[in-house]
């Protein structure tokens, strides 16, 4: 049976997801806490995989809960942390705990996060791990064998819409589609301009594309993610707007930021939905939603 | 092609070589000479370093290419000088250090680090261009080994972190699948770029690697 996920995707509505990090050590309060409170409010909850290669509890783990409290969980693979074993027993694993959707991601480098003497794994890369999980759909592994029971879930990848030079890009985006990549969630974008052309070639793939919101939470943020985190490009009159909110409220300056964002992808029907990512803020997603005009409750 | 090493921290050699106190050094002529780390000039700098550890260093030779099978002749030639010694400490690289091993009884102590096998591309500059995988796929990729030069080893296209063409954990490396995308466009090939390319094998041979060419 096709995920919850996957029948929304397909209905044509526009779709929201968002994401849960969980924490760095066994206590979970707060992402218990995060999933409650946006489980209902968003179509899926996407949980990070160990995100910017900073060790974490496992998005599995996330999955799991989510899908324990009735929430719709999107679970994040990385190739990084583990070879094609290790992968595919995990998706064997997530599937007989009900979860029905992935993300294919390559993984940060080992060398941006905190353990940065490991082995970065890349046995597989996402166009792989993508053609993996079809492959295990028809029954058989990666080594050949037949599986005894075998998985299905939604799959999907990123893509990176402002990334330069785009060109190398726009192909493994059609490679991972090619590979059977159902739905993409974007790295943030600020331009819609830029976006849109993006989505003029990107509609004539059969897949449906979450434009990724990522807040802003000061203009300083918003600088330094600019300058530092490839593929991220803030216009400089977000940054001037977020410099100049009064005191204390730049952080509400971005929320209307991402809903009026948000505003703008729905009415031009610009994409099939936002995959918001508030980044350690997670409890004013729902601030976000409203911002934005949308229903706080996600009839499903 | 070259061996490229760095000499090992000095405190390091210093530790190892700590229950030794009459040592002999060995450099080589080739690799370590032409990277500065293990030739003549080091070997003499090496003895004076230990000297200063009140080590006693029984002499030195630099043999023209540690790793061939001549550095038997080599080493027994300086049979005397190494008859009395704890340890030999060795200027070369890992492949150097393994071939002086097979004819010495002794300790034998590597001085340096072997890095990766790799071209100069101006005095002083080296960069890895093979990692030896065994199965090679350069026909496909411009003749730039993503599993090499991409920092990820990535086989199917760039990865997100694709910063103006510059690679995410380096500003000052090249992104490898910005340069592959270019040279196959400039030469009319960009299907290849599309081409899928399965898990790589990593058991063409398994390791350690052996192989008797005919
Ligand atoms: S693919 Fe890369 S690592 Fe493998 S043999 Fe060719 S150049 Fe070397
Ligand atoms: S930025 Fe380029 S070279 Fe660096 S890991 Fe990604 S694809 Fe590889």
């Amino acid at each position: 049976m096709a995920s919850n996920f996957k029948q929304l995707l397909n209905s044509g509505k526009f779709v929201i997801t968002s994401e849960i990090s969980p924490p760095k050590g066994t206590n979970i309060e707060k992402m218990l806490h995060h999933i409650d409170l946006l489980k209902d409010k968003v179509d899926a909850l996407n949980v990070t995989d160990h995100q910017s290669s900073v060790m974490h509890f496992p998005s599995l783990g996330g999955c799991q809960v989510i899908e324990e409290r009735g929430g719709e969980p999107i679970l994040q693979m990385t190739c990084r942390d583990r070879n094609r074993i290790a992968l595919q027993a995990e998706l064997l694993l997530a599937y007989t705990r009900g979860i029905r959707n992935v993300l294919c991601l390559t993984g940060d480098a080992v060398v941006v996060g905190d353990h940065k003497e490991a082995k970065g794994v890349f046995d597989l890369d996402s166009v792989q791990l993508l053609r993996t999980i079809r492959q295990m759909e028809l029954g058989k592994d990666l080594g050949g064998n037949n599986l005894d029971g075998t998985i299905e879930f939604c799959a999907g990848a990123i893509v990176t819409p402002e990334a330069r030079p785009i060109e190398p890009q726009l192909i493994k985006f059609e490679n991972k589609v090619e590979a059977g990549a159902e739905f993409f969630q974007t790295q943030a974008i600020y331009d819609l301009d830029n976006f849109a052309k993006f989505m003029q070639n990107a509609r004539q793939f059969p897949v449906k594309i979450l434009a990724g919101i990522v807040l802003l939470s000061s203009a300083r943020m918003a600088k330094y993610m600019a300058e530092n985190v490839p593929g991220i490009f803030v216009p400089q009159y977000l940054i001037d707007e977020l410099a100049s909110a009064p005191k204390g409220g730049a952080l509400n300056k971005g929320i209307e930021i991402a809903g009026r964002m948000i505003t703008s992808l729905k009415k031009e029907a610009l994409c099939d939905g936002v995959h918001i990512m508030a980044i350690g803020r997670e409890e004013v997603v729902p601030d976000i939603l409203e911002a934005a005009g949308l229903p706080s409750r996600v009839m499903a | 092609m070259k061996s490229i090493t760095k000499q090992k921290p000095f405190d390091e050699i210093k530790q190892q070589l700590d229950r030794f106190d009459r040592v002999y050094i060995i450099g080589c002529g080739t690799c370590a000479t032409m990277t500065k780390t293990g030739g003549k000039e080091e070997v003499l700098d090496m003895k004076k370093r230990l000297e200063e550890l009140d080590k006693l260093v029984t002499g030195w030779t630099v043999i023209p290419t540690a790793c061939d099978e001549m550095t038997e002749v080599a080493i027994r030639e300086v049979d005397g000088a190494i008859r009395n010694v704890n340890c030999i400490l060795v200027t070369a690289c890992a492949l150097g250090v393994h071939r002086v091993s097979l004819y010495i009884e002794k300790p034998v102590i590597p001085a340096l680090d072997t890095l990766f096998i790799g071209i100069e591309d101006s005095p002083g500059y080296f960069h890895e261009v093979c990692a030896q995988c065994g199965q090679c796929i350069m026909g496909e990729t411009a003749s730039i080994c993503p599993l090499t030069a991409c920092h990820k080893g990535l086989l199917n296209g760039p990865c997100g972190g694709t910063n103006n063409g510059k690679c995410e954990v380096d500003k000052e490396k090249d992104c490898a699948w910005t340069l592959i995308y270019q040279r196959l466009r400039d030469q009319g090939r960009l299907d290849l770029m599309r081409k899928y390319h399965p898990p790589k094998n990593y058991q063409v041979m398994p390791r350690p690697k052996i192989i008797k060419l005919t």
